[in-house]
Parts: structure tokens; C-alpha cells; sequence
């Protein structure tokens, strides 16, 4: 394969992705009559010329960016965690527990206790398949899609039989005392005189967790010795070995992080958003974190544009669903060919990309 | 502020867009989406039917994600449309804080209840329509085992089984009925394969004749049991159609008046509670040429008197969701 840049395969890949994925969604559209171009203005300006629109898209994100550094931590360490999913669910258990049993004063000490409730739940959920993977050898990929499963038969057992308040027909907790509700944005842009900004849009405060979060896992990986170790294991595991690090440990540590991060989504949906704990909350978002990932090169600068583009595309999607009568089976397919484009035919991409530099001219400086 | 003003000059455009639409009424769906043979496809239908008489025209949007519920109601409300009908429980909660916002916008909600004073709330007796539909099942089996298939494991499909059993324990207090639930995640609703292996389960276990109350899942079931040889029991729509001799006759559930009757009052249309029962055609079983033969005269008498009693409160079918108990089912 021909050689590139390092700014053309981290901005330069995605970009062409996105357009390539852009223009078969437009042929798709046009095969059931109705216009791209006059689908792809519905998106945008819905999105991003909206602020509910800009609510909508950051709120969206928000979990993205938790579930996709939740991926990215683990593929440093060579590990695949494709139980975001279930992760995710748990740590919605750990914040409703804390919400419901808690009674909070204000909701900037119960963000906090949330936040960990959140963390431990999705962590210990992350541990188990961990520990089979550092100890026994069972595969994580296997072992946390499974757990997705038991998450979610254990969400709906706790609901069904012990959460829900009696004589509801919703399968979901009550709703959350007012001590934890988290502010929105609609609430942030009042107190500065926005009245009617973002309004009813769900994005909230965790939106700025989950920045804190991405720097602070910048920070970890790159510039802490736990990072180094996870970054060794994950490049070579016997080098790693040879040098004293502990695979085990490593492999566990990793995973009750990266478990604690998908985790961290609930904050958003649950505590921010629907204000009790649903059923079904995680909307897929620990298997669109994996996509993230991917297309954010697993660095915490790049999951976050990718969520933020994963964001628009979910918002946009609603937009053609309320003006158009495009099915939301086919807005599933638009997304699904970003999906596709910037995960599996990454390396397609990669390879004319490298062509036309080679056409150029250009070589990998020695 | 020239960023204010592109929001707001945007936000114009499509209330002009939008306006051309105005007064028209929307439905919404819930996640199982419109084409699922059964709840949602009721809806769909009797929307479909007031457009066909009135030929007025309605908007409509298939979720695809909880956090959407909320959106949905304020983008039709703001657009104007009136009145606004959603298919299903699972907007009870963004409902409650919506109908504060827009007074002036009629909803009606099928399957729950929501007091607000813009609100109609249209609730079912599944469990009598259920009752119903278990007489008959008890009376068409021979191995004296009948099944059910639930979707997803929720408190409205145990309030449909526990009727269901009520009713076979009626018509032949020896019989056993073997109920399953098709899962424990929304993708129950849509899971024909799965449907269609419980079924050859229940099968195994002597069952020859099975209800399925599983929303898209329920077409495997049919399946699978027209192939096996077996009767089966449609639920929502009148699915007796689908294999014609093969199922027994179909649980109706009128979701399909439910929002006919919305359409058609209009905005400003009377609110408040609304149960549809066995007494005001809510609930019932369907009859026509495909299960004729089927349908016994006096199984069919029997039932009948059972829905008179019941109608008349001679009768009464226990309510899971009223207690949370089922005095012939255990879960």
C-alpha cells in the first residue's frame, strides 16, 4: 500500500468516507423518489440551524462520545468490548439506585453520586468478562456480547417485578426526585437571558462530562505509565510480558474502565433525560460506540468529532422522518453506510487515497 | 445575533413548509413500526380508513428512539397538526409534559392514561377479549393443553395472558396452559423466528392450540402452526385471513376505531378516559368465511353468553394490572 500523510489518514480517510457514504445515500433516496438535495437541506437545517435541533444533536453525542472512548480505551489494549450495550444498561441501574434511594439536596452533588453509581455498575459489569478473558482465556468478544443479554434480562426482570411502581403499565422506575434532575441546556441558556433556547431538547450537563471525559482520557493513555502499559499490552502482549507488565492486570484494569465509561452514558439518558430509568434507554449506543471508535481512530479527539457526526445524523434522521415520507428503514440504511464506508471499507478508501498521493508524488519522509 | 437570525429566518421557513399542512391531524408509532400485522398496523389502518372517507390527509412518523417521543409531539404540535394520536404506553410519560405546552392541541393516547385536560386516553379490556378467545381455544383443543405466546414480557401481555387463562380454565378446568415470552428487549415485538420456535416448543409439550399476543413475532407463530398443523390465535388486526382454516379466529383489538374516531371529531375533540370493552365493541373476536368452519355453533354459544355475562358484570375477568396477580397463570 502506498504511503500517506499523517493529517490525510486522520482527516483526510473520514472526510472521503462521509462523501463516499453521502453519495450512495443520495442515489438510494432518488430510487424512491424523493430529492436528496432537498433531503440532505430537511437535515441540515433541522439540525444545525435549530437550536432544539443543536439540543437534539449534542444530547445524541453525548452518549457517542461515552460508548466510542469506552471502545477506544479497550482497542489500546488490544481488547474488543462490544458490551457497551450492556454496560450501558447496568450503569443506568447504578444511577437510578442512587437517584431513587439517595435523597440528594442539589443536583451537582447528585451528578457526582450518579456518575459513580454509573461507573461502578458498568464496571463491574465489565469485570466479569475481563476476568475470563485475563484468567481463563475465554474470548471478550463472545463473553461481553452474551453479557449484553443478561443486562438486558436483568433490567427487565428489576423493572418488571421490582423497580416499576405498582400499577403502572410502563415498565420503568418512578420518576426521580427534583433534587437530581440535571439542568438542560434550555435551563443553562435562561439564566443567561436565551429564554426559549433549546427548548425541549435533551441535551444537559453530562454533554460537559463527557468533554471532561475525553481529555481525561487523552491524559490517561498518553501521559500516564498505566497508559503506557495498556498502549505495550495492546501492540504486543509478549513484549509487554518480557517488559513486567502484568497482562492480567492490564487486560482487567482496561476493561473496568472502558465498562465504567459506557456506563457513563446512563448519566446522560437516564438522569438527564427521561428523569426515571426506561427500558431500552441505550438506543443501541454501545454498538454505534464501536463505529465511533473506528472512525475516531480510537483517539479521544477523533470520537469526539465522530460522535458529533453520529449526533447529526441521528437528528437529521428524525428531520426526514417528520417532513418526508422517506421510511425510517432507509434513514437506518443512511446511517448504516457511514457505518460502512468509514469501519469496513476503511482500507478501500485508504488505497486510492494512497494512489493519488503516489500520484503526486509523495514519499514517506525516511 | 446574525446567528439568531438564521435560526429564526430558518425556523419561518419551515413553519411556512409546515404551514400548507395545518389542522391536519398526525399519528405517531411506536417502535414496532406502522407495517408490524398487528398493533401499530391497526392504527395505521383505521388512520388509512379516515383518510379514504374524508380524503383529508394526515402526517405520520415511525420512532426510532425513545428520546424522540418528546420531539415528535412538539414538531406536529408546533406544525399545527390537531388532533395528535399516538399509538401506545410508552408516550404516558413525554405526553404529561407536553400537553401543558400546547392547550390548544387535542391528543389522544391508546393504552394508558394521561389527566390532562387536552388529553383523550383510550384504554382496552384486553383481558376479556382475551377470556373470550380462551373459551374457544380450551373448547378446539383435544390434547386439553393449550399455549401462549407473549412478546415482550411486560405487564400489558401478562394482563393478556392472564385472561387468556381465565378463560381456558373456564371452558375446561383440566386443561394446562403453557404461556412463553418471546423475550426481554423491544425486539420480542419483531421476532417471527423466535416466534415461530416456541411455537414447535409449545407443540412438544402437547399444545395444539396457541394464542399469540406478540405484535410482528405473532406472524411466525401463525406460520408455524399452520405448518404443524395446528390452530392458532391472531391478535389486534383480524389475522384470521392469514392462513385461512388454520387459526382459530383472532383477539380483536379496535386500535383501529380508536383512532378512526380521533380523526374524525377532530381538533377539539371530547377528552377525557375511554375504555373500549366487550360492551362497546373495543374488544372481541373476529369471525368471517376463513374460520367459519372452525367455530363450532356452540362453542360459539358459549362464548357469547360468556360475553354477556361479562358485559352485564355478571361476570368479571381478573385484571393483572389491577393487582399485579393471575389467579390461573402463574409468570
Amino acid at each position: 500500500m502506498k504511503p500517506i500523510p499523517g493529517w490525510a489518514d486522520v482527516i483526510l480517510i473520514p472526510l472521503v468516507s462521509v462523501v463516499l457514504a453521502a453519495l450512495c445515500a443520495a442515489v438510494l433516496v432518488l430510487a424512491i423518489d424523493e430529492n436528496p438535495v432537498e433531503a440532505m437541506k430537511l437535515m441540515i437545517d433541522g439540525t444545525l440551524f435549530r437550536s432544539a435541533g443543536w439540543g437534539f444533536m449534542l444530547y445524541y453525542t453525548t452518549n457517542f462520545i461515552f460508548t466510542g472512548l469506552a471502545v477506544s480505551i479497550a482497542f489500546h489494549a488490544a481488547l474488543f468490548n462490544i458490551g457497551g450495550e450492556g454496560q450501558a444498561m447496568l450503569g443506568g441501574l447504578g444511577v437510578a439506585l442512587v437517584c431513587l434511594f439517595i435523597p440528594w439536596p442539589h443536583w451537582t452533588l447528585a451528578i457526582i453520586g450518579a456518575s459513580v453509581g454509573a461507573m461502578v455498575f458498568g464496571a463491574i459489569w465489565a469485570a466479569i468478562p475481563a476476568y475470563l478473558q485475563a484468567k481463563r482465556g475465554s474470548h471478550i468478544v463472545i463473553t461481553t456480547i452474551m453479557f449484553n443479554f443478561i443486562a438486558a434480562a436483568l433490567l427487565n426482570y428489576l423493572l418488571v417485578n421490582t423497580l416499576k411502581p405498582v400499577g403502572s403499565m410502563d415498565p420503568a422506575t418512578a420518576s426521580f426526585p427534583a433534587g437530581t434532575h440535571l439542568p438542560t441546556f434550555q435551563d443553562m441558556a435562561a439564566l443567561v437571558g436565551f429564554d426559549g433556547m433549546f427548548r425541549g431538547s435533551p441535551a444537559n450537563v453530562s454533554f460537559f462530562l463527557a468533554i471532561i471525559a475525553c481529555v481525561a482520557l487523552w491524559a490517561l493513555i498518553w501521559r500516564t505509565r498505566l497508559g503506557y502499559q495498556i498502549r505495550a499490552l495492546g501492540h504486543s502482549p509478549s513484549a509487554a510480558q518480557y517488559a513486567g507488565i502484568s497482562p492480567a492486570k492490564i487486560i482487567v484494569v482496561t476493561m473496568l474502565i472502558s465498562g465504567g465509561l459506557a456506563g457513563m452514558m446512563a448519566v446522560n439518558t437516564t438522569q438527564g433525560e427521561a428523569e426515571r430509568l426506561i427500558l431500552n434507554f441505550t438506543e443501541g449506543a454501545g454498538f454505534l460506540g464501536i463505529a465511533v471508535a473506528l472512525m475516531g481512530r480510537s483517539h479521544p479527539f477523533g470520537v469526539f468529532l465522530a460522535a458529533l457526526l453520529f449526533g447529526f445524523l441521528f437528528q437529521g434522521g428524525a428531520e426526514l422522518g417528520f417532513w418526508t415520507s422517506i421510511p425510517r428503514e432507509l434513514i437506518l440504511v443512511i446511517q448504516a453506510l457511514v457505518i460502512l464506508f468509514v469501519g469496513a471499507l476503511d482500507n478501500m478508501v485508504r488505497m486510492m487515497v494512497g494512489q493519488v498521493f503516489g500520484l503526486i508524488g509523495y514519499k514517506e519522509a525516511a | 445575533m446574525s446567528f439568531m437570525k438564521s435560526i429564526l429566518g430558518s425556523a419561518a421557513a419551515l413553519a411556512l413548509t409546515a404551514g400548507a399542512a395545518a389542522a391536519d391531524p398526525a399519528i405517531i408509532f411506536d417502535l414496532g413500526g406502522k407495517f408490524d400485522k398487528s398493533f401499530n398496523e391497526a392504527a395505521f389502518s383505521g388512520a388509512q380508513r379516515w383518510a379514504e372517507e374524508t380524503g383529508g390527509s394526515f402526517r405520520e412518523i415511525e420512532l426510532q428512539n425513545e428520546a424522540q417521543r418528546e420531539q415528535a409531539l412538539r414538531r406536529f404540535a408546533e406544525a399545527g397538526s390537531n388532533p395528535i394520536v399516538m399509538a401506545g404506553f410508552a408516550f404516558a410519560s413525554a405526553l404529561g409534559e407536553v400537553a401543558k405546552d400546547y392547550p390548544d392541541t387535542s391528543f389522544v393516547i391508546i393504552d394508558m392514561v394521561v389527566g390532562e385536560p387536552n388529553v383523550r386516553s383510550v384504554v382496552f379490556n384486553e383481558h376479556e377479549g382475551s377470556y373470550l378467545v380462551g373459551m374457544m381455544a380450551a373448547m378446539a383443543s383435544k390434547s386439553n393443553t393449550v399455549g401462549f405466546i407473549g412478546g415482550m414480557d411486560i405487564p400489558l401481555i401478562r394482563r393478556f395472558a392472564c385472561g387468556y387463562a381465565q378463560g381456558v380454565k373456564a371452558a375446561n378446568p383440566d386443561a394446562t396452559v403453557v404461556a412463553n415470552m418471546t423475550g426481554t428487549t423491544p425486539a420480542a415485538w419483531n421476532d417471527p423466528v423466535k416466534g415461530s420456535e416456541l411455537t414447535k416448543a409449545q407443540i412438544s409439550q402437547g399444545a395444539d392450540v396457541v394464542y399469540a399476543a406478540a405484535g410482528g413475532t405473532g406472524v411466525g407463530v401463525l406460520q408455524t402452526a399452520a405448518d404443524e398443523g395446528i390452530l392458532s390465535i391472531g391478535v389486534d388486526s383480524n389475522q384470521n385471513y392469514l392462513h385461512p382454516g388454520k387459526v382459530l379466529t383472532s383477539m380483536m383489538k379496535r386500535v383501529d376505531n380508536a383512532v378512526y374516531n380521533a380523526f374524525k371529531d377532530g381538533p377539539g375533540l371530547e377528552t377525557g378516559f375511554n375504555v373500549m370493552g366487550l360492551a362497546n365493541g373495543g374488544v372481541g373476536y373476529a369471525m368471517d368465511e376463513n374460520n367459519a368452519e372452525l367455530v363450532s355453533a356452540d362453542m360459539k354459544a358459549m362464548v357469547d353468553g360468556a360475553s354477556m355475562k361479562i358485559q352485564s358484570g355478571e361476570l368479571k375477568v381478573h385484571d393483572y394490572m389491577s393487582d399485579e396477580s393471575c389467579p390461573a397463570l402463574s409468570f
